[in-house]
């Protein structure tokens, strides 16, 4: 039988569509289709997806189970190795992961793994009856600090063996970054809710509205009995770019504007966390979250929407995926163009005008690339002469975040590197005994399913660290 | 949930509550905050810490009813429960080798200052405290900070109770005669803070200001608590929640502060209203 050389498409809302709604924007393959792009697996003997995936999901296998329409069995196998297969499927860049590996894909589109795997998550959502069964205790006790990839995962792993996990959030609720940061529209809520929930019905204890390295210390933890501390407390300040105007009203960073929108829920009608919403808006920086700042911005209401970005597209470090969606949603990139100021309003003559100190407009430079940096990327030089401005009352700050320094200023011989990412080994362990980390604590900002996987290398390091004792 | 172990208006526009969080209550200290929400849809605001009792499990909160939230939280009752109260968060107010100090209170911001004069009084410092009000009915907390400070000093800017005037006049007078300070620590309206720190200036006093801007997450992640401070000719940015809410007077943009606390006024306008008549029609 030939092989269809493409992948099946994802059915998707239309662009002009969804610029104007916070619902998911693709809409996820039927049963038909799930059948008939799992059997363009070749099923391989290499397997070289598997090695593609951080958490190293048994990915022919569960493809093989739904050729066979047996969906649950599909779930049941990569919920082995995966905590959160809903939100992978829907988060995970597969293209650079798994699909990337794939032999199909050296002469034809690769397998659509993530398609699969989120088919597959969600017809288990909609249709397993019961609930997951806490497994019987082992007698130990974790404590999991952080609800964001790293943690949940962590805590689903050691759960699943027997452990009692108590999982501390700072926040009002669990998910970290997948509440907080990743919009509805790519993410439902909804979803990342019920991970947690089947986490609950493993035992996990969720923790909310406690900050650990202030309500509670990492010592106190072990004080409480807990034997072992795995740190996932995430990405931390964010970073602005020291130029004149960003305290100018109307100017957000990523962190901001997205936990308004996401968390608060300043997207729906009549939000109790206010937003700015309407006018034009300006989004600097070239990543995952600009774009999800972007296309947000767009659909709170957003005339127009710039992403400006210093390098150009070859460099832009977002999923291929997010770029289309947001170029398809109308999302302007101003690329090879870099802020010098962020412009606002003063009326020297009347102190009380109330728009005085709001933001107007964002002057920018333009950039060629010259020689490669350090990094290997072509490094953005300035025009001379280049300036111009563009007309924006929104400008929101997508350039990334330095780690937050609670935990490090509060817990002894925790030891961090010179940007203040957390040092651990390749089993995730800190400077510190039982006390291990990982996700953008460690890293800096990255992507959820690393995260993931540095919270199951850290669960497999604790479970061999305590069931030693 | 946490419980409102008890209420008590302090006076038509402002309340303090008693609130059930024992790990809050165990580890808060003077100067820090906490972040609530009322209900599950519900909005997170910044208060700062007015007193804890560690042994009860309790956390005192004084805030003044100025927008949705804060009506809101002020219908619930003794009894009843809050969605969410988390801390204790912030660096606590620096009192190591301030053996005389001046607080200098203004409105509401007194409730902040109380616990930091009852601190001094108890580490043995020497306290003087001037606390301002617009009138008398809006006064708070006279018995308490006469309690804990060696000098007392009470100001309406109406003259309609105590002294008339704002604060800067007797602190201004106090310096001028020749009094001197470790630390002066300003907690109020940023316009009163700001000049305050004018006020001393001639004097060389060092005085802290105690920031309450806008909040979200108060953990560090938002960015939207942001503050310019001007160092060694630089203009830095520092974030109240983690590097704060207490910092170095002279240094602090208090015009660019101002100015972002006044964001979303527009529509905390509407919002208060909306919730207004919520009530009125229940």
């Amino acid at each position: 039988m030939a092989v269809n050389p493409k992948k099946h498409e994802m059915p998707a809302q239309a662009p002009e569509v969804r610029a104007h709604n916070f619902k998911e924007v693709a809409l996820g393959y039927s049963r038909e289709t799930a059948v008939e792009e799992a059997a363009r697996c070749l099923n391989c003997k290499t397997r070289p997806c598997v090695a593609g995936c951080p958490v190293n999901i048994h990915i022919p296998e569960f493809i093989q189970k739904v050729k066979e329409f047996d969906f649950e069995g599909a779930y049941q196998i990569i919920s082995q190795t995966s905590s959160l297969p809903a939100v992978c499927g829907r988060v995970c860049p597969q293209e650079t992961q798994c699909e990337s590996r794939c032999t199909l894909g050296r002469k034809f589109e690769p397998v659509g793994i993530g398609r699969l795997e989120r088919f597959v998550a969600d017809w288990h959502n909609a249709h397993a009856a019961g609930k997951a069964q806490a497994p019987e205790s082992n007698g130990h006790r974790v404590a999991v600090v952080g609800s964001g990839p790293s943690g949940l995962t962590c805590a689903g792993d050691l759960a699943k063996k027997g452990y009692k996990v108590s999982v501390f959030e700072a926040l009002h609720t669990a998910g970290g970054v997948l509440v907080y940061g990743i919009p509805e529209f790519r993410l439902p809520k909804t979803i990342v809710a019920r991970e947690v929930e089947t986490l609950k019905e493993l035992g996990v204890d969720i923790e909310p509205n406690v900050v650990i390295g202030k309500t509670l210390t990492i010592d106190e933890l072990f004080g409480m009995g807990y034997e072992a501390v795995f740190v996932g407390s995430g990405a931390g300040l964010p970073r602005f770019m020291n130029i004149p105007g960003e305290s100018l009203k109307g100017v957000y960073s990523a962190n901001e504007f997205l936990t308004r929108s996401n968390l608060m829920k300043a997207y729906r009608d009549d939000p109790k966390t206010p937003i700015m919403k309407g006018g034009n808006v300006a989004v600097v920086g070239g990543g995952n979250v600009a774009m999800d700042a972007a296309r947000t911005a767009l659909r709170l209401g957003a005339e127009h929407v710039y992403i400006v970005y210093r390098r150009s597209m070859e460099e832009l470090p977002a999923r291929r995926e997010e770029v289309e969606h947001a170029r398809e949603e109308g999302i302007d990139f101003r690329l090879l163009c870099n802020p010098v100021e962020i412009l606002g309003y003063s009326n020297p003559e009347d102190p009380r005008d109330e728009k005085n100190g709001f933001v107007t407009g964002i002057r920018c430079v333009k950039m060629e690339l010259g020689d490669a940096d350090a990094s290997g990327r072509r490094r953005p030089v300035v025009i001379p002469g280049s300036e111009f401005d563009l007309d924006v009352d929104t400008v929101v700050m997508a350039i990334g975040t330095s780690p937050n320094p609670l935990i490090k200023s509060t817990t002894k011989g925790l030891e961090v590197n010179e940007r203040g990412g957390i040092i651990v080994d390749e089993d995730g362990l800190t400077s510190r005994e039982g006390v291990y980390a990982g996700g953008d604590a460690v890293t800096g900002a990255a992507t959820v399913i690393s995260a993931m996987g540095a919270g199951k290398v850290a669960a497999k390091a604790i479970d061999e660290y305590l069931s030693g004792r | 949930m946490y419980k409102i172990v008890r209420k008590k208006a302090l006076n038509p526009t402002v309340t303090q509550m008693e609130i059930e969080a024992p790990l809050v209550a165990a580890k808060a200290k003077p100067g820090q905050f906490i972040i609530l929400r009322v209900d599950e849809e519900g909005e997170r605001i910044p208060l700062t810490v007015a007193g804890t009792s560690p042994q009860e499990g309790t956390v005192k909160i004084i805030f003044q009813i100025v927008g949705a939230t804060t009506e809101l939280l002020n219908h619930r009752n003794e009894g009843e429960f809050i969605q969410d109260f988390v801390g204790p968060l912030g660096v606590p107010t620096h009192t190591e080798g301030i053996r005389k100090v001046c607080i200098v209170g203004g409105g509401v911001g007194c409730a902040i200052a109380m616990p930091v004069a009852q601190e001094f009084h108890r580490l043995g410092a020497e306290v003087t405290s001037i606390i301002g009000f617009r009138s008398r009915d809006l006064l708070i907390l006279e018995d308490e900070f006469r309690a804990c400070s060696d000098r007392l000093v009470v100001m309406t800017d109406d003259g309609s109770y105590a002294r008339h005037g704002n604060v800067t006049v007797p602190l201004k007078e106090m310096l001028e005669a020749g009094e001197t300070f470790d630390a002066i620590i300003t907690i109020g309206p940023l316009i009163m803070m700001k000049f305050v720190t004018l006020t001393a200036k001639p004097f060389g006093v060092p005085v802290t200001a105690s920031m309450n801007p806008i909040m979200i997450d108060g953990t560090g992640m938002c960015g939207g608590c942001r503050l310019t401070l001007q160092q060694d000719g630089k203009r830095v940015t520092k974030f109240a929640c983690v590097d704060g809410p207490d910092f170095n007077a002279y240094e602090i943009d208090f015009d660019e502060a101002m100015s972002r606390g006044r964001m979303y006024s527009a529509y905390e306008r509407r919002a208060r209203e909306e919730v207004c008549n919520l009530f009125k029609n229940a």
